[in-house]
């Protein structure tokens, strides 16, 4: 059994690891069914990405009380009068094979040693680096609907919003809601693009209007919209950042020169689209597959959101990318098969709970799927990456540095990171793996091949100062002495 | 079927890669094998130090002359793998390990290594961002480090320059002695016929040389390693303490490497497992004790290496009892050190010249 820490929790079920829609929605199935169940998180409240809370001490100014604040304050309310016992402002950096989960939190270190644990932590979000991408104002989509929805303020005085997908929208609403001003939108995707999807997109009509009234918001705001059209290139000229932009096909290629041109604007956010969040399931060696579909490498899980590890459980995005709708009943039905497999509930009743979600998670799925055939990576995008571009910003690795270590033999991504230290910085690779991936994968043929990087502790760079506490010199286990 | 190799050498470590590149520089055709990509298991995740210090006492003329190669990467492996020479510190901090300390300076003095015992206030002047509490240090000069996972690209590159095949990504499952020559089986049902092999699988030597029926135990440590994020300059040395258990040092790019041999969970199938959160804790207090200002960086992440032992703590290096033409090499403690050194002796031995310094005839080993 793995040694624990002071702050120490053995009497609990199930542990979620990410309090999203999926992690709130399997924590309170699997409390229903009578299950002791623990959420953390390291923020300070329920809510996810998609329903980020605010700080307490913050009120949100009418124009930024969006339906998804609304719904994150449903949700929190859901949480705090459930059995739920949460742990929020706590990180975990560790989990081991014996599903010892290690903590770190106000008081220090801590551990948990549940018999079930749920991951839920939800996606990342791809950028595809541009030369200028790493300048001051250019800023991810995700970034900035944490700028709007929990923080209340626009990105910059005028935004240029570039990527794909209903994030893209979704931002580009946000702004011109709360008062800013979009100076273009630079979709990768075709009008023709969206009309496809949008039969899928019936699945949810709801959602369908919602998405329909951003479009007009848009329009009647004047908006200038470049369909299939990538960013190339950001730089700062005065104030401003002007922003290069030109067509490509559906691959992502860039067409001539002719209708290449420029917008400018304060500010540039940019987003290539979601993938499934695996840092947890690779450090605990889980099975992995790489789904387009599903927006990249995903666990390999069984019908009922069981890992290749048992006792874990994956919910949500993390998954497969399907949106905050689909993450609920894929987070029940994840949370009621942990609290079946602990033999804490009837074959029967489970069997009935199970069957009323399905149906209403292949209507969300379908949603979800629509929108994420919109974010998958058109395989030539790759090309804006110019050899001078820094990929991993944290160690300041080029392209150029990148390709030349594939020609000179690197063959799959560990060996790629030992070479060029791609991925060694902390961001501990979240930023660049998808890139770097995409990259070495166009040279071996396949995402397979190119493989992904290890799982390591710590999830999360750990402060040295809160991991030694106070202590004395006597106090450290100090091995054996090795041989003379 | 390949052609006829005058060695094959199974396992693309440090001393696998270094035997090939030396054979094939003494006109022999050369093929390296290995499972995964070369240098990527203890020779590419080790701390990189170059210590006598750590190092045991009777390798210390090995490690000496291992020291020299790792400095002067340039003339042999044609690259440079950011191997810097500063100084290295042993701490002592109370009066037990000041004993320890005094004795393992001795046994070492004995063998030739240019170290000194030396004052707290005389290592402090050496080491200025040292705890004052240390009461007395081992000091020598030379000492330093390399950037361990540069070594499978240095090693690559000057193979395939000498024309000595790499085959990566190829596992072997077993080997036959067919009319004088050996017939290597790969995984993927290929298989390689040399004259000669050479046995450079690390830990999984065990399992290499029961290929030929020859049991030798070897024991497998799993050790952890942690780097934190870059940090301004806290410290110029390589620091270890009197029982050997901690290894530190600052690189060029500001990251801090805290290593020592402090134990995480996995063995010779699984590989690495995982990290025990509390021996990190541990590993971490005491790097923070030798040096302080380190509380302020943070931890970024955390690997396992694995290192092989034989019965008696001392290297298998020479023939593969009772098997002409048949090769071993491994189980050298602080092997990175002294690595592409006993790659040299090796290479000497199966060239039929009389070695340098005397191998560690495997035979011992046996029952």
């Amino acid at each position: 059994m793995t040694k624990t820490f002071p702050n120490d929790i053995q009497n609990v079920d199930v542990v979620v690891l990410g309090a999203g829609p999926a992690g709130v929605a399997a924590s309170k199935a699997a409390s229903q069914e009578g299950a002791k169940v623990i959420i953390i998180d390291e923020n300070a409240s329920a809510g996810g990405q998609i329903y980020r809370a605010p700080p307490n001490e913050f009120q949100p100014h009418n124009s930024f009380k969006s339906p998804e604040f609304q719904e994150g304050e449903k949700q929190r309310k859901i949480l705090s009068n459930s059995n739920v016992k949460t742990l929020f402002n706590h990180r975990v950096w560790s989990i081991s094979s014996d599903l010892v989960i290690s903590t770190i939190g106000a008081n220090g270190l801590g551990s948990l040693h549940p018999k079930s644990i749920i991951i839920a932590n939800g996606a990342l979000e791809r950028i595809i680096p541009f030369p200028g991408w790493t300048l001051p104002g250019v800023i991810g989509l995700a970034a900035s609907t944490i700028l709007l929805k929990s923080q209340f303020v626009i990105p910059g005085q005028s935004t240029v919003v570039a990527g794909c997908g209903p994030l893209l929208i979704a931002v580009a609403y946000g702004i011109i809601k709360s008062g800013g001003k979009v100076s273009a939108i630079i979709d990768l995707n075709g009008q023709l693009d969206w009309m496809k999807v949008s039969p899928k997109l019936l699945s949810r009509p709801d959602q369908l209007l919602k998405g329909m009234n951003w479009f007009a918001t848009i329009k009647k705001a004047g908006v200038k919209q470049y369909n299939r059209y990538t960013v190339t290139n950001a730089r700062q000229v005065g104030n401003m950042l002007r922003v290069s932009i030109a067509p490509i096909n559906s691959k992502g290629l860039i067409l001539g020169s002719k209708k290449q041109t420029f917008v400018e604007g304060e500010c540039l956010t940019i987003g290539h689209g979601l993938f499934p969040s695996t840092e947890i399931t690779r450090l605990l060696n889980a099975k992995h597959i790489y789904d387009t579909l599903k927006g990249g490498w995903v666990p390999v899980i069984d019908n009922y959101f069981r890992s290749s590890i048992p006792g874990v459980y994956i919910a949500g995005d993390a998954t497969g990318i399907s949106g905050a709708f689909s993450a609920v009943q894929k987070g029940r039905i994840a949370g009621i098969t942990a609290v079946r497999d602990l033999n804490m509930m009837s074959q029967q009743n489970f069997e009935a709970k199970v069957k009323s979600e399905r149906n209403m998670l292949k209507k969300n799925e379908n949603f979800g799927k629509a929108a994420v055939s919109l974010m998958s990576l058109k395989p030539e995008l790759i090309n804006i990456i110019t050899s001078e571009t820094i990929v991993c910003r944290c160690e300041d690795v080029s392209r150029s540095e990148i390709d030349e270590a594939i020609s000179s033999g690197a063959r799959d991504m560990n060996q790629l990171k030992a070479w060029t230290r791609c991925g060694m910085g902390p961001c501990q690779g979240r930023t660049c793996s998808d890139a770097i991936e995409a990259i070495l994968a166009s040279k071996l043929g396949s995402r397979e091949l190119a493989g992904q990087w290890t799982g390591r502790t710590p999830l999360r760079p750990m402060p040295i100062d809160e991991i030694i506490g106070e202590y004395s010199y006597d106090d450290i286990p100090i091995p054996e002495a090795a041989p003379l | 079927m390949m052609e006829n190799f005058d060695v094959a050498v199974i396992g693309g470590g440090v001393m696998g890669c270094s035997t090939a590149l030396y054979l094939s520089r003494n006109r022999m055709k050369t093929i390296i094998i290995d499972r995964g990509a070369l240098c990527r298991e203890a020779s590419g995740v080790n701390a990189g130090t170059l210590t006598l210090n750590m190092t045991r006492a009777s390798l210390i003329p090995y490690a000496i002359k291992g020291w020299e190669l790792w400095n002067s990467t340039e003339k042999w492996l044609l690259s440079s793998i950011g191997t810097k020479k500063v100084n290295g510190l042993s701490l002592a901090f109370t009066e037990e390990e000041e004993e320890l300390l005094s004795q393992r300076v001795q046994a070492r003095q004995a063998m030739g290594a240019p170290i000194k015992l030396i004052s707290g206030k005389e290592a402090q002047e050496i080491e200025p961002g040292l705890n004052n509490s240390v009461r007395s240090a081992a000091w020598c000069a030379k000492d330093g480090f390399t950037s361990a996972y540069l070594t499978g690209h240095a090693f690559k590159k000057a193979l395939s320059q000498e024309n000595s095949e790499v085959m990566e990504y190829s596992k072997v499952r077993g080997i036959e002695i067919v009319k004088n020559n050996f017939k290597i089986f790969l995984e993927n049902n290929e298989d390689i016929t040399a004259k000669r092999i050479v046995l450079a699988g690390g830990v999984w030597l065990e399992e290499m040389l029961s290929w030929l029926n020859v049991k030798i135990p070897i024991k497998c440590l799993i050790n952890q390693l942690i780097i934190t994020e870059r940090m301004p300059t806290v410290m110029k040395t390589v620091l270890s303490i009197a029982n050997g258990l901690l290894s530190l040092k600052q690189f060029d790019n500001g990251t801090i490497l805290i290593g020592g041999g402090w134990q995480g969970l996995g063995d010779k199938e699984r590989g690495g497992v995982e990290a025990i959160p509390e021996n990190l804790r541990g590993n971490i207090r005491l790097a923070c004790h030798a040096i302080p200002e380190l509380r302020s960086g943070r931890m970024v992440r955390v690997w396992l290496g694995l290192e092989a032992e034989t019965a008696d703590a001392l290297p298998l290096i020479g023939n593969v009892p009772g098997i002409s033409n048949a090769y071993v090499i491994g189980s050298v403690h602080s092997g990175y050190t002294s690595g592409p050194y006993m790659g040299w002796l090796l290479s000497q031995f199966i060239m039929g010249q009389e070695t340098d310094m005397p191998l560690f005839e495997p035979s011992r080993l046996i029952n």
